[in-house]
């Protein structure tokens, strides 16, 4: 045994196999034609494209198996659009394979340098030229120029400014206060607490005043509040909690604390309300504890009483931000 | 079976087998239901309460108690008012087949006249929601599409899907369907909060909002499949599930057949 290595010796490239279609002629001749074929068909599939657009009515409906009825309109146009570009690829790709010359061939590589010559070249073309332009003597186009140049540069940091404002307490303050009577969305109609019996569910708003009667989404955004009615005796909350409820009635903002999505899959037998989003789960009976999911705190709840004509009205504001968290959150 | 051995191990078999597959799966979203009908009866009340009586201890009292006062595994029936129970009763759910987390739509065990004589004598218990008659029911005079359509954006989409498809609740329980659905019964369960649905007062959501939601409804049943084949009208999931196996599939294989070599 001796111990010097061999030096793996260059294997070459293997011998080339040839394809039927290259050995016989009559495999090209077939191959020529399955790619013909494939050509046809896009042909076919454009000519049910052109057919469709001009003679199917919009309004036609066919019953296809499983499906259903479908437009035919739609269905014959992408049906078309769909035969007409993949067998042109499939066409192609058949050739390729095929026909076209599959024998391997060797690439080098090169530098990637220029030639000598070409670098010195460009160098005296780029003096040449400023030369020409006459920039040392014309001071004035120069230093022009350069302020121009460096004030364009400016706009993309300006246009920076559009990130901001900041949204100041816009995140930590909504539209109820103390007194605002809940309506129902839609229909802006105040409630009365007899409204609502055991086991049932209103989505509210703050009710609008003044002029203006139209709502703003971003503040519908955050005004949302879910009513619900319970027996009393069902309740488990602590003294503070249970004065904000009224003869049952819990009101919960619907953004979820989680994510902001919209909480209002209330189940009545369970007394539990579901975001659909990421399945939180909120107890309503114990102020809205989260019982599963991801979010981290309860939904904010609301504190309602009625007033003097007996409708719901907000005791105070919302005593919390209401939705996801964010940096500036306090809690 | 010497040709079935060489058929399965021919180049299709693989691909074949998944589009067999894939189109089972597709088969299975086509889900029939049943229509059932109803007509009501004007017979004599006391019958009728008699009638329902009877009914009722044969069907319904090893759960909700002899004198419908509700047991461990069944809630009081006292004051849930006939509409509850030509609801419960009209679309199968009662009696239920089994104690699992909820009464599914399924076949109606009574007929029409005996659902009626059922829902007249526990309304005869203690007063509670009616049955709504034809004349409140006449959906197509009073309801507005457009209303309905936001109405049930609020008040219904986020548990029956934006499109009425229904959707999944809590611990294996879901908000049904509601496609296909006699008005009647969608009131009544408007009215009434079946399971856990919440109730819907006249007052937060008028009648006239209630019979545009049923307008809205009736109308998305005929609505013909505008952008194509609805896969459920569950947006995302099923439309994903489509890309990431059909559509991810086909590219696979045009990359395969891209890559292999001519003989």
């Amino acid at each position: 045994m001796s111990n010097e290595i061999e030096l793996i010796k260059d294997p070459g490239l293997p011998a080339h196999q040839h394809r039927r279609t290259d050995v016989d002629e009559r495999y090209a001749k077939i191959a020529e034609r399955q790619v013909a074929i494939l050509f046809l068909l896009s042909v076919a599939g454009t000519l049910l494209l052109i057919y469709s657009y001009i003679f199917i009515d919009i309004d036609t409906f066919i019953f296809i198996p499983i499906f259903g009825d479908q437009n035919a309109h739609q269905l014959f146009l992408g049906l078309g659009m769909a035969i007409s570009l993949f067998f042109i690829g499939a066409g192609a790709i058949h050739w390729a394979k095929q026909l076209m010359s599959d024998e391997e061939v060797i690439a080098q590589r090169h530098e990637f340098r220029s030639d000598e010559e070409d670098r010195t070249e460009l160098v005296k073309t780029v003096k040449e030229g400023a030369a020409v332009a006459g920039l040392g003597r014309r001071p004035l186009i120069k230093r022009t120029l350069g302020l121009a140049l460096g004030l364009s540069g400016l706009t993309p940091i300006l246009l920076l400014r559009d990130l901001g404002p900041l949204p100041g307490d816009e995140l930590t303050k909504t539209s109820w206060k103390s007194g605002t009577r809940l309506v129902t969305d839609p229909g802006d109609r105040p409630i009365k607490a007899s409204d609502l019996e055991v086991g049932a569910v209103a989505q509210t708003l703050p009710e609008i005043t003044g002029e203006d009667k139209h709502r703003k989404l971003s503040d519908v955004a955050k005004d949302a509040v879910l009513l619900i009615r319970l027996r009393p005796e069902d309740f488990n909350l602590d003294e503070e909690r249970l004065s904000w409820t009224h003869e049952g009635i819990i009101a919960f903002s619907k953004i979820c604390s989680h994510m902001g999505c919209a909480v209002a899959l209330y189940e009545q037998q369970t007394k539990h309300l579901l975001c659909p989003c990421h399945q939180s789960t909120f107890d309503v009976t114990r102020a809205a504890k989260v019982i599963f999911g991801p979010a981290a705190r309860p939904l904010p709840q609301l504190a309602i009483t009625v007033d003097s004509e007996g409708y719901l009205i907000a005791q105070a504001p919302f005593n919390e931000p209401v939705g996801p968290s964010f940096w500036e959150r306090s809690s | 079976m010497k040709r079935l051995s060489r058929l399965r191990r021919h180049r299709a078999a693989g691909p074949l087998l998944l589009v067999f597959g894939l189109l089972t799966i597709g088969t299975t979203f086509q889900v029939a239901s049943a229509v059932t009908n109803t007509t009501t009866l004007n017979a004599d009340r006391s019958a009728q309460i008699e009638e329902g009586k009877q009914l009722f201890l044969k069907g319904c009292s090893s759960c909700h108690g002899l004198n419908a006062e509700g047991g461990v595994v069944a809630p009081s029936l006292i004051g849930v008012g006939a509409a509850s129970v030509d609801f419960q009763v009209g679309t199968g759910r009662m009696p239920m087949a089994d104690m699992s987390q909820q009464a599914m739509r399924k076949n109606v065990v009574y007929t029409p006249e005996e659902v009626h004589a059922l829902a007249v004598y526990v309304s005869s218990l203690a007063p509670g929601p009616e049955i709504p008659g034809d004349e409140l029911l006449n959906y197509e005079r009073d309801g507005s599409i457009a209303e309905g359509g936001e109405l049930f954006r609020t008040n219904c989409a986020m548990c029956h899907n934006f499109a009425g498809q229904g959707g999944a609740l809590t611990q294996g329980k879901w908000a049904p369907s509601v496609m296909g659905v006699e008005a009647k019964h969608i009131y009544e369960a408007l009215i009434t909060g079946p399971q856990s649905m919440p109730v819907f007062s006249d007052k937060t959501l008028t009648p006239e909002e209630k019979l545009s939601i049923i307008k809205w409804i009736k109308h998305a049943e005929t609505e013909p499949q505008l952008g194509g084949v609805a896969l459920g009208r569950v947006g995302p999931v099923t439309e994903g599930l489509l890309v990431w196996t059909l559509g991810i599939g086909m590219l696979i294989g045009v990359a395969v057949w891209l890559a292999m070599k001519a003989r």
